[in-house]
């Protein structure tokens, strides 16, 4: 947030920047609405969470924060339109629905995580009936016209109220560079008029899998950092937690949404444990499981067993079920591999990916020995879509590694290593070149 | 509503060395189309095929060049206007264009009457 005045509370301070995050997406949804138009919009939004600073030291924190920040920015954006009516005459709108959609739409505007319920006294009514168009932002920000890059961007931007700056750093690319992404995903959401809507039901599958990707690809960004030397980006993961929580409780029968949830939590409960104290990178085998986030797991586990059930289970749920199995095997040795292999099969059939069929192929390695798995990851290679992907000859050298194929075994190690640039990363498949050179 | 072009890009090889069925084939399948337009909420403004881009020419500045302005494998072979509420209809129509060796593109109309 901006600076701090001197002597400002810093109650308040922490209250804003709270609000900031838990609040910006329902306060942009809202404002958007008035404004239709995103720019104007953050600007408003801006705006509110600054005057919050002042008002709220005076007359103190307001028990629903992000009702008090809603009403602010509209108000702020009300003004803007009468005074710039002409300059917004020539302004690309965004498109609201005519009709609202069959279905798909959600029922009310009290889903659980937003400010929208709650009657706090001294509220003029209509703040209560301020409509959560947080789900009809995520679906305009990752709509399939956009590439998936500009999806990533305006999520972080326009969901998560983060910088362009901030997302920049995240992604490694210059600030510049993101600025121009985000604008012109901007300017064809209301060129090409991408409609602010949630999509009706009988398309909703296929986005709400759009939208479940980009969170999914927020949490494995900020997981394992391609670059750089901090394993995990604390922030980038934290978002994407918050995200998939806030879809979930927005759309609480879409099974999908609670798969991604579970995945991401049970994935998560492991984050102390991946490095070592000196930032070395420790495989699943090694870690030490006294230390694994149990909340995190008992939440992901309770998750996955909404998300198995009622027809055959999309991919999210299925790799939630994978890493609760995970979670829940009191060692490495005693983790059930023969029901792993079988989700591994059934995640296969949902969701076709030469990495799933990687991953199955380490887990039929602990099932039918090194040799079959080895044959698997041959066609793989063959195959070639995986070429490049640094996890392929990892794999294959870890199972020649066991088979005592050291040249070999270092051989691959060495192609992995070329293909990483993540310090612990690099780290570990150097140590693991020295070993089987040295045995 | 807002304007869309759906520019239609096909191998046109395809339609070259077809015989008079194929031909047919694909005269009924644009018929259906253009009224299918309406039926999922739009409204078919105009539309032209083109001839082969063997008899296209091109200028750049003065220069006149005989062919296309880019060879690709799959090219421009005719396109329709439409109208349409936002992206999501034009897209749906735009599914619905035949255009069985190719694809197709489409593009918002640049609103230029300043309104």
């Amino acid at each position: 947030m901006t600076g701090d005045a001197p002597g400002r509370d810093a109650a308040v301070t922490a209250a804003v920047a709270d609000a900031h995050r838990r609040e910006w997406a329902f306060v942009l949804a809202a404002t958007a609405r008035v404004t239709r138009d995103f720019d104007l919009a953050e600007e408003c939004v801006q705006d509110a969470y600054v005057a919050a600073l002042d008002a709220w030291s005076r007359g103190g924190i307001p028990r629903n924060p992000g009702a008090w920040l809603t009403t602010t920015a509209r108000r702020r954006a009300l003004d803007a339109l009468r005074r710039d009516r002409t300059l917004r005459s020539k302004l690309p709108l965004l498109i609201e629905p005519g009709p609202p959609p069959a279905a798909g739409e959600p029922a009310g505007p009290d889903s659980g995580t937003g400010p929208g319920g709650g009657n706090d006294a001294g509220w003029p009514a209509e703040d209560d009936v301020i409509p959560d168009d947080r789900l009809r932002l995520v679906f305009t920000c990752c709509h399939p016209a956009l590439a998936r890059e500009a999806q990533v961007a305006l999520t972080l931007r326009l969901v998560c109220g983060l910088t362009t700056g901030e997302i920049a750093r995240a992604f490694l690319v210059s600030e510049p560079t993101m600025a121009a992404r985000v604008t012109r995903a901007k300017k064809k959401i209301s060129a090409a008029r991408i409609a602010y809507r949630v999509p009706a039901a009988a398309e909703l599958p296929e986005r709400l899998d759009a939208v479940l990707t980009v969170v999914h690809l927020l949490y494995t960004t900020g997981h394992t950092a391609p670059d750089g030397d901090n394993l995990v980006r604390a922030d980038l993961v934290d978002r994407a937690i918050g995200l998939a929580r806030m879809i979930r409780a927005l759309m609480p029968d879409e099974r999908e949404a609670r798969g991604l949830l579970a995945l991401l939590l049970l994935t998560d409960a492991r984050r102390d444990t991946r490095a070592d104290a000196g930032g070395r990178l420790l495989l699943l085998e090694d870690q030490d499981r006294s230390r694994w986030d149990r909340g995190a797991i008992d939440e992901g586990t309770a998750l996955v067993a909404g998300a198995l059930r009622g027809g055959s289970p999309g991919r999210f749920a299925l790799q939630a079920a994978i890493a609760a199995l995970h979670a829940e095997a009191p060692s490495y040795g005693q983790t059930d591999w023969p029901q792993l292999l079988q989700l591994y099969g059934e995640l296969l059939r949902a969701w076709s990916s030469p990495v799933v069929a990687l991953n199955r192929a380490v887990v039929r390695a602990m099932v039918d020995g090194p040799q079959p798995a080895l044959a698997e990851i041959a066609e793989l290679e063959l195959d070639g879509r995986l070429a490049g992907y640094r996890y392929l000859p990892a794999a294959k050298a870890d199972l020649l590694r066991r088979l005592g194929r050291n040249a070999e075994a270092a051989r691959a190690y060495q192609a992995a290593l070329e293909l990483t640039g993540n310090a612990a990363e690099r780290e570990f498949l150097s140590r693991r070149i020295t070993e089987v050179s040295a045995g | 509503m807002a304007q869309y072009v759906i520019l239609i890009y096909e191998n046109e090889d395809a339609y070259v060395d077809a015989s008079p069925e194929v031909l047919q084939t694909a005269m009924e399948a644009h018929g259906r189309f253009a009224g299918q337009v309406g039926e999922h909420g739009g409204k078919l403004l105009g539309g032209n095929a083109l001839q082969p881009i063997t008899t296209a020419t091109s200028i750049r500045g003065d220069v006149v060049t005989d062919g296309p302005f880019a060879e690709t494998k799959e090219a421009l072979g005719g396109y329709y206007l439409i109208e349409a509420p936002d992206l999501d209809h034009a897209l749906e129509i735009g599914k619905l264009c035949p255009a069985p060796y190719g694809g197709v593109e489409v593009r918002p109309v640049w609103d230029t009457s300043g309104g």
